[in-house]
């Protein structure tokens, strides 16, 4: 019931967002969607908590400890996102960047992307995962484009062509993995259900699906923003619309990771080594580092953040590699973490921008004197995003090196290398834009404060503590891992 | 017909699929490309329909027909209605070194089959020798992709690529599960619509589909 609700409520929503999306009770419609999929998403939680993972008749569907805490993120974070797209797509709208049918795409398809996030992740069939990634990419495709200039046509297309061709290699790996399966569970539509892929695991051939994780991680480890295959990512992440950078960056990232560690679960059954790991690890390294130097670089503030989120990804890609259950419990948490504090960083940024009518950051400053709230939001977001203490990404990123000193203490200096690079590039740039002396073309906007504090309040909380039920979780998610 | 003459015939379309995909990455005419494409369709087609008879695999049928529905029908003429309404059927794509881009996809079909071979011997199908020509099919849209600067090409490269998909998903397993089938049309399905809409966007923001002018989203040093 509320895994069919969680499913149904944004399509439902959709659907009249198509026709009126333009009109004033519109956002009002697409936050009210937003939380009644946020509500199912608790109520399936709370399902879970009691009975354990779930699966509906027929196997389509399973739940477990893994999807349900990032499907509860998700739709949390996408309901507070719909609560920060009501002023700033009110501005924009007021501005004349888009038009009423543009407002109507945009609604519309912000919530199928939510439901094609939330397929990805609750469907038990590796074929319907696939569809689902490539149709989050679908949905969004046309939203970065929004405002038709050559800039966003550009990174529109980028994203669609490099995404095409990441995920294609993706379906060929699904593909693999079915002739693998075929040999041993029969051909039919439940071979491709997660769940009798992981108990056969150990009987499918190591060969086979060693070289389909190649093809599943460089397929949607392209969707995860993974270097070298993450040129499209800052492009897509910053010429689009604030809020869809919020949700992109925050939650279909997690998405495609998560795809790739259900993936590592049956690769490591069948090989019984951690290969994939050591691939994960590389990867991950690779991103934490290319990402944390290219922070330096950047002039256009979502740009930059958008590289901080390829070097978050480096480090969660790199932890479940290393596998273990420190790590994988600490990738949970930045997961989790990191979602909600990118996500607020990207709604300061879009009120910043909107402040400055612009994305440059030389031409951004003073903003605590014009918004305090917003400002402050940005500050704190960031040094929560660097990995200051007492913020959750600081524990997730503390236990992640401690693992790595354990397992792999020749790796340490190279992680604690990105972390330093990223935290340099990250303040240096954010502090002349929070305290410096206003710019005379600085103008005052109509800013959505709850959210923010709502994310930061509780990326502060779990730095400080871990409920009892979120650590529950974590280790059930845990104890699924092989290695 | 004997099951050794139905895997010659396999092979033989195989090869044409293959082929195509050469003729696919040489092609500058716009409107040529599509024709390539369209055959490379119908060859899929009927080689499906022919694993399909020869296995009495009996839901292959329909995604033959699907195919030729798809790939040989519908998306065609969806892209011939764009480029004649956009008045781009004479395009002619400049291209650089058009036989290094042949050399590489040499090398890349060498390539597949060296990836391939080790998983073949786990195969007793009759398609299990078309396997390594899927991947290179595959490859060789992903390299179409990279190489061309033309919307269409690279639109056209990326089919090429699904043609590939699909047919790796027919000579390993004699075709995915019918809902991912389903799914995975679909999804095709709504990107080209997508494409479509993409091609005005580009034109009228770029005044062209020649993609080289697409140039402005570069990592800026500050001076």
């Amino acid at each position: 019931m509320m895994l069919a609700g969680l499913l149904i409520a944004p399509v439902v929503t959709a659907v009249p967002l198509a026709f009126y999306g333009h009109r004033r009770f519109a956002p009002a419609v697409n936050i009210a969607g937003s939380a009644a999929a946020f509500l199912f998403s608790v109520g399936l939680a709370w399902q879970v908590f009691e009975q354990g993972p779930v699966r509906t008749e027929g196997g389509s569907f399973f739940v477990d400890a893994f999807n349900v805490f990032l499907a509860v993120l998700t739709a949390f974070v996408s309901m507070t996102t719909a609560a920060f797209s009501r002023p700033y797509m009110a501005h924009e709208f007021k501005q004349g960047r888009v038009g009423p049918r543009r407002m109507r795409l945009y609604h519309a398809m912000f919530q199928l992307f939510i439901f094609a996030m939330l397929l990805a992740l609750l469907t038990n069939n590796m074929g319907i995962l696939w569809i689902a990634m490539e149709l989050a990419t679908l949905a969004t495709v046309l939203l970065v484009s929004l405002y038709r200039t050559p800039e966003s046509v550009e990174a529109a297309w980028k994203y669609f062509i490099l995404c095409g061709v990441g995920i294609a290699q993706a379906l060929f790996g699904t593909t693999l993995l079915y002739f693998a399966a075929e040999r041993v569970l029969g051909e039919g539509g439940t071979t491709l259900h997660w769940t009798n892929l992981n108990a056969a695991a150990p009987s499918l051939e190591p060969t086979i699906l060693s070289l389909a994780f190649v093809f599943f991680l460089a397929g949607y480890g392209t969707k995860v923003g993974l270097a070298p295959l993450h040129n499209w990512l800052p492009d897509a992440h910053s010429e689009g619309p604030t809020p869809i950078s919020a949700v992109l960056s925050g939650l279909l990232l997690n998405v495609a990771l998560y795809a790739v560690v259900r993936c590592k679960v049956l690769v490591d059954g069948a090989t019984g080594t951690n290969r994939a790991g050591q691939l994960m690890m590389a990867l991950g390294l690779l991103s934490l580092v290319v990402a944390a130097f290219a922070l330096f670089l950047q002039r256009d503030v979502k740009r930059m953040f958008s590289y901080s989120s390829i070097e978050h990804m480096g480090i969660m890609a790199f932890a479940f590699g290393l596998g273990g259950k420190l790590a994988t419990f600490a990738a949970l948490l930045h997961m989790l973490v990191h979602s909600l504090v990118k996500s607020s960083i990207f709604f300061t940024v879009g009120h910043a921008s909107h402040m400055h009518g612009t994305q440059q950051m030389d031409r951004i400053q003073g903003i605590v004197r014009g918004n305090p709230l917003v400002g402050w939001g940005l500050i704190v977001g960031v040094m929560a995003v660097a990995g200051l203490p007492p913020f959750g990404v600081f524990v997730s990123e503390f236990l992640i090196l401690t693992a790595t000193m354990r397992e792999a203490p020749f790796l340490a200096p190279i992680l604690l290398l990105g972390l330093a690079v990223a935290f340099a590039g990250l303040l240096r740039k954010v502090q002349p834009m929070v305290f410096g002396v206003p710019p005379a073309h600085q103008v005052p906007v109509r800013a959505a404060h709850v959210p923010v504090l709502l994310h930061l309040a509780l990326a502060l909380v779990l730095g400080l503590f871990i409920p009892s039920f979120l650590s529950q979780w974590f280790e059930t998610a845990v104890s699924m891992m092989r290695w | 017909m004997s099951p050794v003459f139905l895997a010659q015939v396999i092979d033989l379309l195989s090869a044409l699929v293959l082929l195509l995909g050469f003729g696919l990455l040489a092609q500058r005419r716009i409107y040529a490309l599509l024709h390539l494409f369209a055959w490379q369709g119908l060859f899929l087609a009927a080689n499906t329909a022919i694993v399909a008879y020869g296995a009495g695999v009996r839901h292959l049928y329909f995604s033959a027909l699907m195919t030729l529905a798809m790939k040989v029908a519908l998306i065609p003429y969806i892209l011939h209605v764009l480029i004649r309404r956009m008045k781009i059927e004479r395009d002619v794509e400049t291209m650089v070194n058009v036989p290094l881009t042949l050399l590489i996809g040499i090398a890349l079909v060498v390539l597949s089959y060296n990836v391939m071979s080790p998983i073949q011997e786990f195969s007793t199908l009759m398609t299990r020798s078309t396997l390594a020509i899927a991947l290179a099919t595959v490859m060789l849209g992903l390299l179409m992709m990279i190489t061309r600067r033309h919307a269409v090409a690279q639109v056209i490269g990326f089919l090429a690529m699904e043609n590939g998909l699909f047919f790796a998903a027919t000579s390993a397993t004699y075709g995915m599960p019918m809902v991912v089938e389903l799914g995975v049309a679909l999804d095709i399905l709504i990107a080209a619509l997508i494409f479509g809409v993409f091609f005005f966007q580009i034109r009228t923001t770029f005044e062209s589909l020649d993609l080289s002018k697409m140039a402005r989203l570069k990592e800026d040093v500050g001076e």
